[in-house]
């Protein structure tokens, strides 16, 4: 997989559904081949949650990262860093695609 | 940012901000859980066997039965409102749920609501089409077949359906060539008695059995009470305890295990009141094929029914079931003077449920439950010969004793 770029563009994959459950966002594998075992789920930390909200297909990683770094007051830099981490991991576990070229 | 603390089933390499959760080992809330977290779905009574045993089939072919079922869009709307308040899986059961022309789409829709599903199913209907659905779009639980013998004679006469055990046998073997995860479980019948040793083998072979299969054998009654010569078969076919007992504990070490870890959890005397387990909300709820909520899949009082046809999923999990169930109390002097005071309860399968199928009352103490219990009581070194569990004064004392000497 080539390196994600903070131009790229991503959204969830239709192959998962992410839900919301009393504060905690949880990933539901719909497909074969996510998740290898049966009663496994994934759950995004609140950092994580906040990047997953605002991955709308539309919106690049770095305007991500700039809304995020005004909204908590922080680093934009140190954010874009975990953005790119986070976005590599979801892309690898088949959670994300992207909408258009890193 | 930060990040979870991982666990010891995530991978080891780079930082995960996905963290991977296994539902039945970690606590995924921090305050308060969902709602309702396992909602169970009778999508039909009707089955495609007559088992001799069984405690809900009504034929499937019966169409005042099919006529009364909830239609497609009500099953959707109430799958929605599981997903709304929180389950993370729904039990799709009967009767047999694939009897439902419409099961492959109520399977999609689940699934695509975020929910996992866990199919019980005696897997005659399993056609190439669907297994090739369950392959593509797992149902994320094990789906549980039950099996009930290993020959032609054995099975249907149990079932007494011909042509059943050909239709089951292909319908797991389309399973397997799928890989499509399945486990088995068996029910301990006259005709199949004989068969544990060749049950047990061929279970083995399935890659999904960790363990070796369970066995209905302490059969309930039909919840519904709707006849009188079927529950007297049904009681007929039921194990004697001691029976029970030597089935249950030819693999000794893992049944002291196991027992062990339950009753620590599990065994306390309950006192008056009723619906200690949680059934109806919190944990579990279940709806019948005519869309009546019920507080589990034992219990059919319909005093204790809610119409998800006139009300929600929501309103009958935080204010119906709450609201009738979490104060009602015990009034039957036999309850009180025998179940409320006894030890075993946990162990003992006495429950509102299961009093209300043999007695038509939630709280009448269920004779061969009780003597199931003090047979495995006896066992586990709980009781002396003669003594009577509602009567032990050190009840607490006798598991910590058992737990810490199985430990040592």
């Amino acid at each position: 997989m080539a390196e994600i770029g903070l131009d790229a563009v991503v959204m969830p994959s239709e192959d998962v559904v992410a839900r919301e459950i009393e504060g905690e966002l949880i990933i539901v594998p719909l497909v074969a081949g996510i998740g290898d075992m049966e009663d496994e789920l994934y759950t995004l930390n609140e950092t994580g949650k906040a990047v997953w909200d605002r991955l709308d297909g539309k919106t690049s990683l770095r305007a991500v990262a700039a809304a995020l770094a005004e909204e908590y007051e922080a680093p934009v830099g140190e954010i874009e860093k975990d953005i790119l981490g986070l976005i590599e991991e979801l892309l690898k576990r088949r959670m994300l695609v992207e909408a258009r070229g890193v | 940012m930060d990040q979870e603390p991982r666990t010891a089933n995530q991978e080891p390499r780079t930082p995960s901000y996905a963290v991977k959760r296994s539902i039945g080992e970690h606590v995924l809330w921090k305050e308060r859980g969902p709602l309702l977290s396992r909602l169970d779905l009778e999508l039909t009574e009707r089955c495609d066997n007559a088992c001799i045993h069984c405690c809900i089939n009504l034929p499937a072919a019966d169409a005042q039965a099919q006529a009364r079922e909830l239609r497609t869009g009500e099953w959707q709307d109430i799958l929605r409102q599981a997903a709304d308040v929180g389950a993370l899986s729904v039990r799709f059961t009967g009767g047999e749920p694939l009897l439902r022309e419409d099961f492959a789409e109520l399977y999609l829709y689940a699934r695509r609501l975020g929910l996992k599903v866990l199919l019980f199913t005696n897997a005659r209907l399993i056609t190439p089409e669907l297994a090739d659905l369950l392959a593509r779009i797992p149902p994320r639980e094990l789906i549980e077949v039950s099996v009930y013998g290993m020959r032609r004679e054995s099975y249907e006469a149990v079932t007494r359906a011909p042509g059943s055990y050909d239709e089951f046998r292909r319908g797991v073997g389309l399973l397997w060539e799928r890989r499509v995860p399945f486990v088995v479980k068996g029910a301990l019948l006259p005709p199949n008695k004989g068969e544990m040793e060749e049950f047990e083998a061929w279970a083995a072979t399935i890659p999904w059995m960790v363990v070796p299969p369970g066995y209905a054998m302490f059969f309930e009654l039909r919840g519904r009470r709707d006849s009188e010569a079927r529950n007297r078969l049904i009681a007929s076919l039921r194990l004697p305890p001691e029976e029970g007992m030597a089935v249950l504990t030819r693999r000794r070490e893992a049944y002291y295990k196991d027992r062990v870890e339950f009753c620590t959890k599990f065994m306390r005397a309950p006192g008056s009141l009723l619906f200690g387990c949680g059934a109806g909300y919190g944990g579990s709820s279940c709806v019948d094929a005519y869309g009546l909520l019920q507080p589990c899949m034992a219990l059919r009082d319909p005093q204790l029914a809610y119409d998800l046809r006139k009300g929600s999923l929501r309103e009958a999990v935080t204010s119906f079931f709450p609201g009738l169930l979490s104060e009602m109390r015990a009034t039957n002097p036999q309850y009180l003077e025998r179940c409320a005071r006894c030890f075993l309860h946990g162990l003992c399968e006495q429950c509102p449920g299961k009093s209300w199928s043999e007695h038509g009352t939630l709280d009448t103490p269920v004779e061969y439950l009780c003597q199931v219990a003090h047979a495995q009581a006896r066992y586990l070194g709980l009781l002396a010969e003669g003594e009577r569990a509602w009567e032990v004064e050190d009840g607490r004392e006798r598991v910590s004793k058992m737990t810490k000497e199985v430990e040592a």
